[in-house]
């Protein structure tokens, strides 16, 4: 018996996303207006579904142009998708604010969750109280004519936080203390260009947590910074989450560092989930065609290496995710492909849902499924 | 024994900033043997950049070499006058592969013709005889040499950096520095160019000087490793005495925050502080504010270089003798 993966919510989840796309159109020139071409669309996240539950980290991982970053961004809906679901649980104090603003939002499970797509822009602010998001380059992500206390004070002020000056600077002292940016009195007169990247990519974290969100999602925090100091930012992002609760969905590149600190992760290829689950179990025992070949594309600091040339079991580029070809996604670069004759026909097809291979431990790949056996679980 | 091509003695390369003298690189010296692959590794900052610019004397200004000797096939090539040094020693002798090939390249040329350049200009060939060489090239780095007639925006980043390579060994030199030859490539496609460097050296017994932060891509290619920290060479050795047998507290930092992909998840470390200003070092050893060992004599004293066993050079005091 075959299952396939669909987000099933329970109490514990937080969030979940289904079916996801987030398309970009491609401008079209006069001429192609004129001749009634269709319009063209870069499918950064096509078809993605996942689940984090409170408190965990979940990993989101793949490489440039995998559309990892997109679904973070649409999740906090900084981009709009065109499809899916979108599911988040909002606290009470959310819900709260929403009513004031006359603002009643249609439940779409029992557990009480909304879905963050259908909001109207204009009840957005207060999401943004909820989620929050950590960015990747601290060099270009805090405004360098601002010193560091007017980053912070930017969105108390908008989000109304702390009537007085006075409170607000209270604020903004607790949470530099909080990411560890001591004495605060130090930094808050302090321009970014005066800051080293990791004080930097600090001041990008006290701002996320400034509105006491309880979602996060850090996009790749530490890949601008030196390899030393990437522990000491890690851990600190680990114990605010152990503090404060936090949900983390955790973008990265890099599958060795997911495997220190994401619960769960998730191998995107060109804008789809291909492997899915708990993080030793994918990375340790990867199935997917390209989980095995990203893993074993990675570098490692043994000196064994040298005197090998790398196997890496995939070939040619990553396709334009304009043109997606049909059926697997990943058929034009898959070695497995080539090798097993009997389930060429599927791949160039059927695309493959995520088939659930292991418990918590899901593949979208024919090799661990026949299109009969989940034609009518799709269906279903 | 093998044959010495070439020696860094006391290399001095200093920035002349507006804010004060910026000490990039403060007294650099290895040893580089024919065919050899040397790896530098140390993070941003660490001069191990200018070291690769010094090396080809293409330190950008108000950067200037201002000591040291760089003897090269048994002359200093630091002596020989910027005509010579362009006619005998850059490109035919030691050339370089850029960090990010996507800017390395000229948008408004060809690849084919880029390349061909190279050979039109230091071995005065014809155009046709530059690009039958061009394809034979080309073929060398993994690339259809019908694409010589594509522009370097129709070429994906791997492509392009191959490109880049093809252009590094046009002359076949006999050392070729590679200055983060992948920074900003996916995993897959950087193990493809490292496979492909590997390939390569072996093939035309080229030294390599390979430059990087990252020290697993060392580990891949690296027989020799220099770890560099603010301008200065801190521990030197064979890749086995670096990565097995680590003993400067700042190797020690680096090989342990790194994350691995198997084994047991232990605590990932960092070394806490930030590197030095290098217009204002300590005095001292300029690691020793962040070094959890500090003791008496580090933040009085430079430390000398030790060699502590053959071919391994520390320098740090705790392997000093008092």
């Amino acid at each position: 018996m075959v299952n396939i993966y669909v987000p099933k919510p329970d109490n514990e989840t937080v969030l979940y996303v289904k079916d996801l796309r987030t398309w970009f159109p491609i401008r079209r020139s006069f001429i192609d207006v004129i001749k009634r071409k269709p319009p063209l669309y870069v499918h950064a996240v096509d078809g993605v579904s996942f689940d984090i539950k409170e408190g965990e980290t979940f990993g989101l991982a793949g490489e440039s142009g995998c559309g990892k970053t997109t679904t973070g961004k649409t999740i906090l809906r900084l981009v709009d998708p065109v499809g899916g679901v979108i599911a988040y649980r909002p606290r009470e104090r959310l819900l709260k604010e929403w009513e004031e603003m006359g603002y009643h939002p249609k439940f779409v499970d029992e557990y009480k969750s909304i879905d963050v797509s259908k909001i109207p822009d204009k009840y957005l602010k207060p999401l943004r109280k909820e989620m929050q998001m950590i960015f990747q380059d601290p060099y270009g992500s805090l405004n360098p004519r601002f010193t560091i206390y007017k980053i912070l004070e930017e969105p108390l002020i908008i989000h109304k936080i702390g009537e007085t000056k006075e409170e607000r600077y209270e604020l903004i002292a607790r949470v530099l203390e909080q990411v560890k940016l001591t004495p605060p009195e130090e930094f808050l007169n302090r321009y970014p260009h005066m800051l080293s990247g990791g004080q930097r990519q600090r001041v990008g974290i006290a701002r996320a947590l400034l509105l006491q969100p309880r979602f996060i999602v850090a996009d790749e925090p530490t890949s601008m910074l030196d390899v030393s100091i990437r522990a000491e930012i890690l851990e600190l992002m680990m114990e605010l989450k152990e503090r404060y609760k936090l949900t983390y969905v955790f973008i990265t590149h890099d599958l060795a560092l997911a495997r220190y600190i994401c619960d769960r992760i998730a191998i995107m290829y060109l804008g789809r989930i291909v492997e899915m689950g708990n993080t030793r179990r994918v990375l340790e025992n990867p199935l997917h065609p390209y989980t095995k070949a990203l893993i074993s594309a990675i570098p490692e600091p043994d000196p064994r290496y040298r005197k090998i040339l790398r196997e890496l079991p995939i070939k040619g580029e990553v396709p334009s995710p304009i043109n997606i070809p049909p059926g697997c996604r990943f058929r034009p670069r898959c070695v497995t492909y080539d090798k097993t004759t009997e389930i060429q026909n599927y791949c160039e097809t059927e695309e493959p849902p995520l088939i659930e291979v292991e418990k918590d431990h899901y593949v979208s790949c024919w090799l661990y499924g026949t299109p009969e056996e989940v034609k009518d679980l799709i269906k279903k | 024994m093998a044959e010495t091509l070439l020696e860094v003695k006391n290399l001095k390369t200093y920035f002349y900033t507006t804010k004060g003298v910026v000490k990039a690189v403060d007294g650099v010296s290895f040893k580089l043997n024919k065919g050899e692959v040397l790896g530098i590794a140390g993070e941003s900052g660490c001069g191990k950049s200018t070291t690769a610019y010094s090396l080809i004397r293409l330190v950008p200004p108000p950067g200037k070499i201002v000591d040291g000797q760089l003897i090269f096939e048994g002359r200093d090539i630091l002596k020989l006058s910027e005509e010579d040094f362009r006619k005998q020693i850059r490109w035919k002798k030691i050339s370089m592969v850029f960090q990010g090939a996507m800017n390395a390249l000229n948008p408004v040329y060809t690849i084919g013709d880029q390349i061909a350049e190279v050979l039109m200009l230091h071995k005065h060939m014809s155009k046709e005889e530059a690009m039958k060489e061009v394809y034979k090239l080309l073929e060398m780095v993994g690339i259809d040499p019908k694409r010589a007639k594509s522009y370097p925006h129709e070429l994906s980043g791997g492509m392009k950096q191959r490109v880049v390579i093809a252009m590094a060994l046009a002359l076949r030199p006999p050392l070729v520095i590679a200055d983060e030859p992948t920074t900003a490539l996916d995993v897959v496609v950087q193990a493809q160019i490292m496979n492909l460097l590997k390939k390569l050296q072996r093939e035309h017994q080229m030294s390599i000087i390979l430059i990087t932060h990252d020290l697993s891509l060392i580990a891949e290619m690296a027989e020799k490793v220099a770890i560099m920290y603010a301008g200065k060479i801190v521990e030197y050795g064979t890749a086995e005495q670096i990565f097995l047998n680590p003993q400067h507290p700042y190797t020690r930092g680096l090989l342990a925050s790194i994350p691995r992909l198997t084994g047991d998840i232990h605590k990932l470390e960092f070394i806490p502080g930030v590197p030095p200003d290098l217009s204002n070092p300590p005095p001292g050893c300029r690691f020793a504010p962040r070094c959890k060992f500090k003791f008496e004599p580090c933040d009085k004293e430079e430390p000398p270089v030790m060699e502590i066993e053959p071919g391994h050079y520390v320098s740090c005091w705790l392997h000093a003798k008092k």
